[in-house]
This record gives structure tokens, C-alpha cells and sequence, in this order.
């Protein structure tokens, strides 16, 4: 890999072959998300979607408990409950989607896609939405797009909701024209402005045409085919990047856009494929990393040498590993993820400083032991888990905020480090006296 | 198939959770995929638990299916018992494990585990959540308790009751036990139990050597108060203290059936809001229109207090729990209230916003739908939120309960000193209804001058206003002014009037003052 002047030359030196690396597995009681969790961010994102979900009272409460909390305007997005008689067989399950289909249409009418999102027991009792959903597309034509995917929790955890979703995309997106000129999509959904960000950065290089997946609104879909280069703003869109794959385009691999380091080896793997000069890279994004190792260097002084344990959630755990030890310096005491997906991850791999313990799946009792007994300074791990740690005396951050809040690019590497720093400061800022 | 936006309940297993979550060595193992592992944050981040819920998930996922997971399930089942040690073990499937037919009571037989376990069989698409932890609570209490025990021959000791119903996750479950354990303490009572909240299983053994139950929550602890005063013969006292009345009723029929005498002073009261209630500020209460939602306890409760003690009137009674709707309706038929019973959020907000209150007494739902309608609103019940755990003591029974519901009903309202002045200073720049009550964060503009739903239920169109009209309505003190538009608008409908005129709306007011 070319170092460039951003690569971070005092951190330990990365590990040649990344497919060396000892991996812990774990297959036990887990505590995290399924992928409908997933729903809850993209329905802000695309903003005439409508997902409904086909599932129990179980994934409505789900929804309901984890999503409620992040929601200030009415949801697009609802459950369609299973109830004794459907599961029997005893009614016909069109005439229900049909039901529910028109009454969301109408107090929804600025809808134009809707996703009919498969669960545990739709998947179990074999439900079949692909076809209710072509079905509900040829009666909604033009107007409305009905698509399906599953992110039932017996095959998907928290994030992978949106790899179904993009997935569901993927195959959908027209053929680009033969002989089309090279194009970029990138995959994962960004927050609005840090999508216009990247926006501008690909224009100053003259990277283009670029596309963002998931759009804003259904319409003005990319086209894809052997010109189609695509860049992973997300670690965990294995699904989505098979079938694009499958369909001719190329992923340009790159670590992920995750503090300075990893923003700017991001655009240069999209730099590189378009054949942008070095100079050009440099005076282009020579601004956005100035800014960004300015915004980290009050956190870095906060975070050096801190420990840190990392549980696994949201896949995004290698990247942030990745960017806490190389970035600010912290001392990384384990890093889990609910999978590994060795191909996704090969760029990150090899910037990870040597001798970081990886943990694929969870047994979260055994990782909780592992966790109380090394006292970290900080802990990254999910809502369930965060308060009873703070308990017994450790510092937490909810893993949720880093699919909420804009953490990529070069802008938002500061916000990132707050999100670590400020659990650090509060506890120094509280003093209850004697 | 059913359309849920929101919805009122979990699943009957979140239930049972919340019955393992309030006890004391018990723990409970739910095969089910991980994904429904969320349920740790209900207790860990709305009721700020410091533990982890004493709850186990099997995780199983799609590759385990078929042979494998008899073996999944049994091993977590293994190293539950090994690393918790439970003295009490819940075993139970989700939704989805019913589906595949897993058998989890039989699988955990099949070990001889050294701790009793029971298998909880909950119906997982046919019942919700209050139910689960009904269940649950019942079978623990069947199956724990000692049946050779009675209660100690009385020789001049202090009566002795138990406390049941309170749980996890409940609305104020937390502040009701403190409150109405005093109460009983001034009495002379002594709990002798409370359950499930803090009981162990150990605890639960002794149930029989109280004098009496009291049923706090009969969601809850109802099966379980029935199955007691069957089989130890324990009378059971299922009035609610909820609201001023409330508790001087419950205190009379606790010292009847405890044979004691309450104390004057007592029975006089303890709380401020009978005065506070009286005293003339309050007057700008009287006939004001409430809409109460509710579990049924909660929204009946609401009802006497909002009717007899603040003098409200009740447009709207309803209740998510099917269970005991016959009680609630004829409730809502005497107080000329219409009634419904529904578990669907769609159908709610169509209620309130057909019925428009000038407050409304719900659960969080209703009070996102009060928010968006301008509305006033207060939270009387469950499903509950970060908010409804008030680092304060704030109970809902009781005398100091009474004295909340005062305070946490009519704050939202105007205030009645404040409306006067606002309609003495009406044109005054800044003293003006636009912006609201000054105690409220966000000036919200009263139902008069709120965009209102009339304008979004196109049902009928509505009759227009002539300018004379419309000047005249804006003198009218704008907290009667919605009333007054929708009664005018009303009449005009029913008349076929398509301009309302000076006439039309003095012709209204003396239609309506009839
Ligand atoms: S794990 Fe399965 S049953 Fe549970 S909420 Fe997710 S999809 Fe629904």
C-alpha cells in the first residue's frame, strides 16, 4: 500500500498478512440487535420510504423500545402482526398486506417505496414477500416501488438489516448502458451532510459520475455494469457488495472513512481508479486533513493510552480499533464483531496495529468477565450492557450513537473523538463531594 | 394481520421478564434468536437498572435449526444454572421458538437441574404483555408456596398483608409500594410480604402466613390474589388507592377486613388536594373535557379523580386491556363518556381527535398524540418511558398520590388566575394567548387558535366564516373560543348553513346553553 503523508508513521507497524491474525470465536447468549434495527436509521435517511415490518408483537416492541428514542416525528415504519389465525394458515395473508399496504398509502401519500421486511417468524413459517411484493409493485406502478428483504434475528445482526435492504436495491438497479463511462456508487448510508461533503471532495478531484446508495428518494437509481467502481462507506454491506459484484461492478478496496487516516486512504482508492495525480490528491484534500488532526489533537491528549474494550454491535468495530489506536493513541484491549468478513476487511487488517485481540460472534457473559477483570478505562458496548458497567465503576459509550450521529470524513473526525472523549471528561467533570 | 404503528404492550414474555427483573435469585432463560435480547435495555436504560437483568437468551440462529438446537438449548441452560446459580429458573420461548415447536420446559426436565424450574407457557401470538407477567407470577406463587402454612393465631399482634402486583417496568411501582406500605404501617399493618417486587423465591414459600392480600395492580397479581384466597382462605382487598377517595376507600375496607381501627386523623386525610381542589383558584377546572386512556385500572381510577375531585368531564374513557372492558364501559356510559376499548394507536388518535379535550390522561402514546393536536396532556399509566422514573418520589397512590395526580394533571392546563389576566389583556402585545402559558417550555397555542384537526378530518366541509363573524369569535376568551368555533361549526352543519354570521353564532351559543 502507497503510504501517503496522512498515514499515521508513529504507530506500531501494521501486520503483512492480515489472514495471520488469531481470531477468538464465540458462539454463545449474545446481547444485540437483529437487522430490523437497521430500519430505524434508513427510514430517516430515505425520506419516502415506508418500511413494514411482517413479524410478532415481539419485533414491534423491538422496534418500538429501540427506535422510540431516536424518533421525533411520526415513523415511517410499522409491524404488521402475525396473529394465531395467520400462522395457522387460516388466512390469506395477501388480503392482509393489501389491507395494510393501501391504509399506509393513504396516511402516508408522499410514500413511494415501500419495504416489506421479513422477521423471524415470517422467515420460519416461510412467508413469501418476494412475491407479495412484485405483486403490490404491478398494482402501485408507477407511483410506488414495493420491495422485500429479511433481517430476521436468525440471520442478521443490527447492521446487516441494511445490507438486506441495499441488497434489495442492488438488484433493482438498471444495466448501465454498454460502453457507459466509469462511475462511482458509493454504498452505506451517510447522513445528508456528510454525503455532500464527500460529494464535493470527488468533484474537486474529478472523480465522477458519483452515486450515493441509499438515495434520498426512490427515482434516479444508478446504473451498474463492468464500468461501475464502488467504494464501501459501511463495513458490513457484504450482501449488496456480492450482487453488484455479481452484476460487473468492481470494489475499489480501501479501509473505511473513519478518521483522518482512513478518509484519505478511502479517496485515494477512488482517486487511484479514476488516475487522479498525486498533486491534485494532495492540494484537494490537504484542507480536510488539517482540519480534522487539528479536531483530534484536544482528544488525543484526553484518550493516550487509555484503554479501551471494544463489544461487538455493529461491525464497525475493526475501523474504530483502527482509528483509536493509530489516531489517539489508545491501547486497544479487545475488539468484537459479530462477524468478520475477512475480504471486507483486508485494508483495515493491515493497519491494525499488531497484537489486538479480535473476537468473531459472543458468548456475553464470558466477554463481560473478560472485560470487569482488565478494568478498561472506557468501554464501547450497547444499551443493555452500558449502564450495568458504569455500576460497578467503568466508563461506557453507547455503540448505537456511531450509526446515529455523522462520524465519517474528514469533518466529522473530531465529533468521533468526542464521542469517546466526552464519557472520559464527564467522569472527571462529576464530584458528589465526601 | 393487524397494523401496529405503536403499540400499548410487548409480548406476554416481556411480562414474565418483568416479573423475574423485580425478584430476587431467579433468573430466566428464554430460548429465543438474539436479536430479542433488546428487552435488557427497557430495564438497564428506562428504569436505570444498575444490574443485568437476570435474563438469558439462547441466540440461536438460522444454522442451528433442526437437530442442534435441543442441544443449544440445553447447554445455555447448563451454564445459566453454573454461573448464576439461580434458586428460582424460568424457562420460556419466544415467539419464534413457539413457531418452531421447541419444547423448553421438556428440555430443561430432561437435565434434573439441582434448582426448580419452571416452564412458563406463553401463548406468544395470543397474549400480550400484562398477561405474561400475570402468568408468571401466578405459577411462582402456586408452585413455591408452602401450602401447610396459615397465618399465626392473631393474640393481639399486628394484622399481617401482603403487597402484590408491583413490578418491573411498572408505572410508579416503584413509589406506590413506599406510599401504600405507610399507609398500612399508620394502620398497624405490617406487609409481610411484597411481591414479586424484592420477593425471593424463599420469601414467596411464606406467602401463606399473611391475614390478607391487597391487589395493587390487578393486571397483575389478580390470578395469583384469586388462586391465595382459594387455597389459604386470604381475603383479598382489590381496591385501588388511586386518588383522594380512592384511599379513604381502601383504607375503610383495610380496616375491615383487618379488624382495625384507622386513625381519625388518617381517615380525615393527608392530602392537599380536596383543598387545592376547592380553593377558587381551581375554579377555571370546573367542566373542562379530559379524555382518559389507560391500562383499565389506571383509566378508571382517572376518572373518579378527574369527575368527583377535580371536577372535570369526562369526554372519553377507554382502555387498552380487553380484560376487564364490561367494568369500563359501563363506567364510561354513567359518566356520559364514550367509551373504547382498542389496542390500536390509529384508532386512539382518531378518538382524541374527534373528541377534542382540553386535556388528556394517557400513556405516552397519547400524549405524542396531545402534543402534535397542541393538547395538554399528563401520563397516568404503562407502557412507560424514561421520564415516568422520576429520580423524585413521586407515587401515584395514596395521599401523596393524590396529591401528584393534582399537580401533574392540572400543570399542563392554564393556570386559572392566568387565563383571567390573559382575557382582561387580551391585546396586550406580549400577554396575549399566541404565546401560550408562560409555565410551558413551548408556547403552544390553545385548542382556539391551534391549526386543529378540523381542518384534516375532511369529513364535512367546513361552513365558512363572515368577517363580522369572526371578529365577534375573537372577543370570546380564547380558552371557550375552539369550543365555541366547533359548536358553531357544528351548528351550521347540522342546519345546512354554509355562512356563519353574527346570527348564526349567537343562535349557536343559545343552542348550546340549553
Ligand atoms: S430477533 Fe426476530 S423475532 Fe426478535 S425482533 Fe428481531 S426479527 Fe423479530
Amino acid at each position: 500500500m502507497t503510504v501517503i503523508p496522512v498515514m499515521n508513521e508513529d504507530c506500531a507497524s501494521p501486520v503483512a498478512d492480515a489472514f495471520r491474525r488469531d481470531v477468538r470465536q464465540e458462539r454463545g447468549p449474545r446481547q444485540m440487535f437483529c437487522g430490523l434495527a437497521g430500519l430505524i436509521w434508513l427510514h430517516r435517511k430515505m425520506t419516502d420510504a415506508f418500511f413494514l415490518v411482517v413479524g410478532s408483537r415481539t419485533c414491534a416492541h423491538f422496534l418500538q423500545s429501540a427506535g422510540g428514542v431516536m424518533i421525533f416525528a411520526e415513523p415511517r415504519f410499522a409491524t404488521l402482526l402475525l396473529e394465531e389465525r395467520d400462522l395457522a394458515g387460516l388466512t390469506d395473508v395477501d388480503d392482509g398486506l393489501d389491507d395494510a399496504v393501501a391504509r399506509i398509502l393513504k396516511r402516508r401519500p408522499d410514500v413511494r417505496q415501500i419495504y416489506l421486511v421479513g422477521s423471524c417468524p415470517s422467515e420460519v413459517i416461510k412467508l413469501d414477500l418476494s412475491r407479495a411484493a412484485r405483486r403490490l409493485t404491478s398494482t402501485y406502478h408507477p407511483r410506488v416501488t414495493v420491495r422485500h428483504y429479511a433481517a430476521s434475528g436468525l440471520d442478521t445482526v443490527f447492521t446487516r438489516g441494511e445490507d438486506a435492504c441495499l441488497a434489495a436495491i442492488a438488484r433493482d438497479l438498471p444495466d448501465a448502458a454498454p460502453g457507459a463511462r466509469a462511475s462511482l456508487i458509493v454504498l452505506g448510508a451517510l447522513p445528508d451532510i456528510v454525503e455532500d461533503q464527500f460529494r464535493r471532495l470527488f468533484d474537486a478531484l474529478g472523480i465522477g459520475p458519483v452515486s450515493f446508495l441509499p438515495g434520498k428518494r426512490q427515482g434516479s437509481l444508478p446504473g451498474v455494469g463492468r464500468a461501475t467502481r464502488l467504494l464501501l462507506a459501511q463495513p458490513f454491506l457484504a450482501e449488496t457488495t456480492r450482487i453488484l459484484e455479481a452484476r460487473g461492478a468492481l470494489r475499489l478496496p480501501a479501509p473505511y472513512p473513519i478518521g483522518v487516516e482512513g478518509t484519505s486512504l478511502w479517496l485515494k482508492a477512488a482517486a487511484d481508479a479514476w488516475a487522479v495525480d498525486a498533486g491534485r490528491f494532495d492540494a484537494v484534500t490537504a484542507p480536510g486533513r488539517e482540519r480534522g488532526i487539528r479536531a483530534l489533537e484536544g482528544h488525543a491528549a484526553l484518550l493516550r493510552q487509555r484503554r479501551i474494550f471494544l463489544f461487538p454491535d455493529s461491525e464497525l468495530e475493526i475501523p474504530l480499533a483502527r482509528f483509536l489506536s493509530r489516531e489517539l493513541g489508545m491501547t486497544v484491549i479487545e475488539a468484537g464483531t459479530p462477524y468478520l468478513h475477512r475480504t471486507l476487511m483486508d485494508a483495515e487488517l493491515s493497519l491494525l496495529p499488531d497484537g489486538i485481540p479480535l473476537t468473531e460472534g459472543q458468548d456475553v457473559d464470558r466477554q463481560l468477565d473478560r472485560c470487569r477483570a482488565a478494568r478498561p478505562d472506557l468501554v464501547l458496548c450497547g444499551l443493555g450492557l452500558a449502564n450495568p458497567l458504569e455500576a460497578v465503576g467503568l466508563t461506557t459509550k453507547w455503540s448505537i450513537e456511531l450509526i446515529f450521529s455523522p462520524i465519517h470524513g474528514y469533518e466529522q473526525a473530531g465529533d468521533l473523538a468526542q464521542l469517546f472523549s466526552r464519557p472520559m471528561t464527564r467522569m472527571t467533570a462529576l464530584d458528589f463531594g465526601r | 394481520m393487524k397494523l401496529a404503528i405503536w403499540s400499548y404492550e410487548g409480548p406476554p414474555h416481556i411480562g414474565a421478564i418483568r416479573v423475574a427483573a423485580a425478584m430476587e435469585g431467579v433468573h430466566y432463560l428464554i430460548h429465543a434468536p438474539q436479536g430479542d435480547s433488546y428487552a435488557d435495555l427497557l430495564l438497564t436504560m428506562i428504569e436505570r437498572r444498575r444490574t443485568r437483568p437476570p435474563v438469558t437468551y439462547s441466540s440461536f440462529q438460522s444454522r442451528d435449526l433442526g437437530r442442534d438446537m435441543a442441544a443449544l438449548f440445553q447447554r445455555t441452560l447448563r451454564e445459566t444454572v453454573d454461573r448464576f446459580r439461580p434458586r428460582l429458573l424460568l424457562v420460556g420461548a419466544s415467539c419464534t421458538a413457539e413457531l418452531l415447536g421447541d419444547d423448553p420446559g421438556g428440555l430443561a426436565r430432561a437435565l434434573d437441574l439441582p434448582v426448580p424450574v419452571i416452564a412458563l407457557d406463553l401463548p406468544a401470538n395470543a397474549r400480550k404483555e400484562n398477561w405474561g407477567a400475570a402468568e408468571t407470577f401466578y405459577q411462582i406463587v402456586r408452585t413455591l408456596a408452602d401450602r401447610t402454612l396459615s397465618p399465626p393465631p392473631r393474640n393481639g399482634r399486628r394484622p399481617l398483608c401482603n403487597l402484590l402486583g408491583p413490578t418491573s417496568l411498572g408505572f410508579r411501582h416503584r413509589d406506590d409500594v413506599i406510599e401504600v406500605s405507610r399507609l398500612l404501617e399508620a394502620m398497624g399493618i405490617d406487609v409481610a410480604l411484597t411481591a414479586p417486587m424484592g420477593a425471593s423465591p424463599e420469601d414467596i414459600k411464606t406467602i401463606g402466613r399473611a391475614d390478607f392480600n391487597v391487589v395493587l395492580y390487578p393486571e397483575i397479581a389478580a390470578p395469583a390474589a384469586a388462586w391465595l384466597e382459594r387455597t389459604f382462605h386470604q381475603p383479598r382487598i382489590d381496591t385501588v388507592p388511586l386518588g383522594y377517595g380512592a384511599t379513604r376507600d381502601f383504607i375503610a375496607r383495610v380496616a375491615e377486613v383487618a379488624g382495625v381501627v384507622a386513625p381519625d386523623a388518617m381517615i380525615a386525610g393527608w392530602s392537599n388536594l380536596p383543598w387545592w381542589s376547592r380553593s377558587v383558584d381551581s375554579t377555571y377546572l370546573t367542566g373542562k373535557r379530559v379524555v382518559i386512556f389507560g391500562d383499565t385500572t389506571h383509566a378508571m381510577a382517572a376518572a373518579r379523580v378527574a369527575t368527583d375531585e377535580l371536577g372535570l368531564t369526562v369526554a372519553g374513557l377507554g382502555t387498552y386491556s380487553r380484560e376487564c372492558q364490561a367494568v369500563l364501559k359501563a363506567a364510561a356510559q354513567d359518566l356520559g363518556a364514550e367509551a373504547l376499548v382498542t389496542d390500536d394507536y390509529l384508532e386512539v388518535e382518531d378518538w382524541i381527535g374527534r373528541l377534542r379535550p382540553e386535556l388528556v390522561l394517557g400513556t405516552q402514546m397519547e400524549r405524542h398524540i396531545a402534543k402534535r393536536l397542541g393538547i395538554a396532556s399528563a401520563v397516568i399509566s404503562a407502557p412507560v418511558h424514561v421520564e415516568d422514573f422520576p429520580a423524585r418520589y413521586s407515587p401515584q397512590m395514596g395521599f401523596e398520590g393524590a396529591n401528584v395526580l393534582f399537580d401533574s394533571w392540572t400543570h399542563p392546563l392554564m393556570r386559572g388566575l392566568e387565563e383571567h389576566l390573559l382575557t382582561m389583556f387580551r391585546d396586550d402585545f406580549e400577554f396575549n394567548d399566541a404565546s401560550g402559558p408562560s409555565h410551558l417550555p413551548h408556547a403552544i397555542p390553545f385548542s382556539g387558535t391551534a391549526a386543529g384537526p378540523s381542518s384534516a378530518t375532511p369529513s364535512t366541509p367546513a361552513p365558512v366564516w363572515a368577517a363580522e363573524a369572526e371578529r365577534e369569535l375573537g372577543k370570546i376568551p380564547f380558552f371557550v373560543r375552539g369550543k365555541a368555533r366547533r359548536n358553531t361549526e357544528q351548528f351550521a352543519n347540522d342546519r345546512g348553513i354554509a355562512v356563519i354570521t353574527l346570527g348564526t353564532l349567537y343562535d349557536a351559543k343559545s343552542h348550546f346553553a340549553r
